[in-house]
């Protein structure tokens, strides 16, 4: 690039990297040319094409996953200035700077900012979220969803498996097998709608085994932190209610 | 992932209530009818209390027992949680944080503090009669005297926050504005509670329950 006159912007960049999921995590300083409405993710293909840092040394490109850019697919959430989020989202003009950008330490790093996010797809494995109607036969229109209730059923239907909650919550981590927040969530999702309802005890009783619903221990990071508003807390205690019932019912023989 | 930790993690969720919570309660107004009724208020407290019929085991398996589990399991479970609030510095993030410090502070004192007290009178070093003098000779002394005032703030926010946690944690409040109103509540019980057990550790320092050999010690001289 061409020495001009005037100093060009730059916006700097410390970002936490790992050659491999074992390797031990160091940083990395970047100085990245300024561009209006930019965002973390455009910052980072800017590294890609010319992966040279702050002191003018050359090194490897910094990994990172994204698909959709428009948080919806959750791929490339990461803690950026301290708090977990989207990075395609997360515009500069917003940021403080430094920036500092660094994997979700919840999940297994593979490398540099990629994680490994199975356990929330396990987890849904786990809880059974889906509507079993697969069979042998057509079994015809399922019962209707009342407005109302379809209403605050599609604000859960949002969850993107982004992991932000996870990340956010004190009571996941290694010496806990607690699901997180979205999964229990989602339990009150499939519940709630009219055929799944129809299965909603196996998956109350998912939630009433080890590291289930009880590893909630009533933070409340995950609302304040889900980029889709969802109200976690709201769907934990009403699962809370739910498989409190199923308790007793299940005590006296219902 | 062994065993199932849903049904002890209900127990200790319903033992803090019931009856630990209650125990605390009737533990706060005991007390404070040392400051109500001064010394003879509390020794008819005292009194009252230990005439219900089969007290050992009210004892044992009302209190005894339930702190046991509760301070032990609570224990593993504070063991089981990080602390962020320096990254999420949210309210209800640190009312989590607080509650397993001030659960482990309570413990830890809970047991000295049976040992000081209900077990001092099993071994025959004081009696339930003197337990007011007791307590003046163990609460004029600053440094107790500060243990106590830290422990017994721990103690009621523990019981507090707890409670508020054991109306989410069974269902019970649900929606933020439920959660809001039962935290305030809560909150009032704690100032309340707190406010009680602080007048009795103040009644306790009062002459009134200097001990009976001291008071005899004075008339002689006087
Ligand atoms: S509930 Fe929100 S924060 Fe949690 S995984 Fe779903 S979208 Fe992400
Ligand atoms: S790339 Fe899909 S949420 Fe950011």
């Amino acid at each position: 690039m061409a020495d001009t006159a005037t100093a060009k912007r730059t916006v700097k960049f410390i970002i936490t990297r790992r050659e491999r999921p074992d390797a031990s995590p160091y940083t990395e300083e970047f100085d990245i040319p300024y561009r209006p409405n930019m965002n973390v993710i455009s910052a980072l293909m800017e590294i890609q094409r010319n992966p040279v840092k702050s002191d003018g040394t050359k090194t490897t490109p910094v990994v990172w996953e994204s698909n959709c850019l428009e948080e919806v697919c959750g791929a490339c959430s990461m803690v950026i200035n301290g708090k977990p989020r989207q990075a395609c989202s997360a515009l500069i003009d917003k940021l403080e700077q430094p920036i500092r950008v660094e994997p979700m330490s919840t999940f297994p790093v593979v490398r540099d900012l990629v994680i490994n996010r199975e356990r929330m797809f396990q987890a849904l494995k786990r809880v059974k979220a889906w509507i079993p109607i697969d069979g042998t036969y057509d079994l015809g229109p399922g019962p209707r969803m009342a407005e109302t209730k379809r209403q605050w059923a599609y604000e859960l239907s949002k969850c993107m498996t982004c992991g932000v909650c996870l990340e956010a919550c004190p009571n996941v981590n290694d010496r806990s097998s607690f699901i997180g927040p979205a999964p229990i969530s989602q339990v009150r999702l499939f519940n709630a709608h009219p055929t799944g309802e129809m299965n909603a005890h196996e998956r109350l009783e998912a939630l009433m085994t080890d590291g289930g619903i009880e590893g909630c221990g009533n933070s409340q990071n995950c609302v304040r932190s889900c980029p889709k508003g969802i109200p976690l807390t709201t769907s934990i205690a009403a699962i809370n209610k739910d498989t409190t019932k199923h308790m007793f019912k299940r005590w006296l023989g219902m | 992932m062994s065993g199932n930790s849903y049904y002890p993690r209900k127990l200790h969720s319903l033992l803090g209530v019931i009856p630990l919570g209650l125990f605390i309660l009737e533990h706060a107004l005991t007390n404070y009818s040392a400051f109500e009724g001064g010394k003879e208020g509390f020794l008819d407290s005292v009194h009252g209390l230990h005439s219900l019929p089969l007290i050992f085991f009210l004892e044992l398996f009302v209190i005894w027992l339930p702190i046991l589990f509760h301070g032990v399991y609570g224990l593993y479970l504070a063991f089981t949680s990080d602390l962020n609030v320096g990254r999420f510095n949210y309210g209800r993030n640190w009312a989590f944080a607080l509650q397993r410090i001030t659960g482990v502070i309570t413990f830890i004192f809970v047991i000295w503090h049976f040992w000081q007290t209900r077990m001092q009178v099993a071994l025959g070093n004081t009696t339930y009669d003197d337990l007011g003098n007791h307590m003046h000779d163990i609460v004029t002394q600053p440094v107790y005297f500060i243990i106590y005032f830290i422990a017994v703030l721990a103690a009621v926010f523990h019981f507090a926050n707890g409670l508020w946690a054991f109306l989410v944690s069974w269902g019970i409040t649900v929606g933020p504005r439920a959660q809001r109103v039962s935290s305030r509540i809560c909150m009032g019980i704690f100032v309340i509670v707190s406010v009680l057990f602080l007048l009795s550790l103040f009644a306790f320092r009062g002459d009134e329950f200097a001990s009976a050999s001291a008071a005899i010690d004075t008339l002689r001289l006087g």
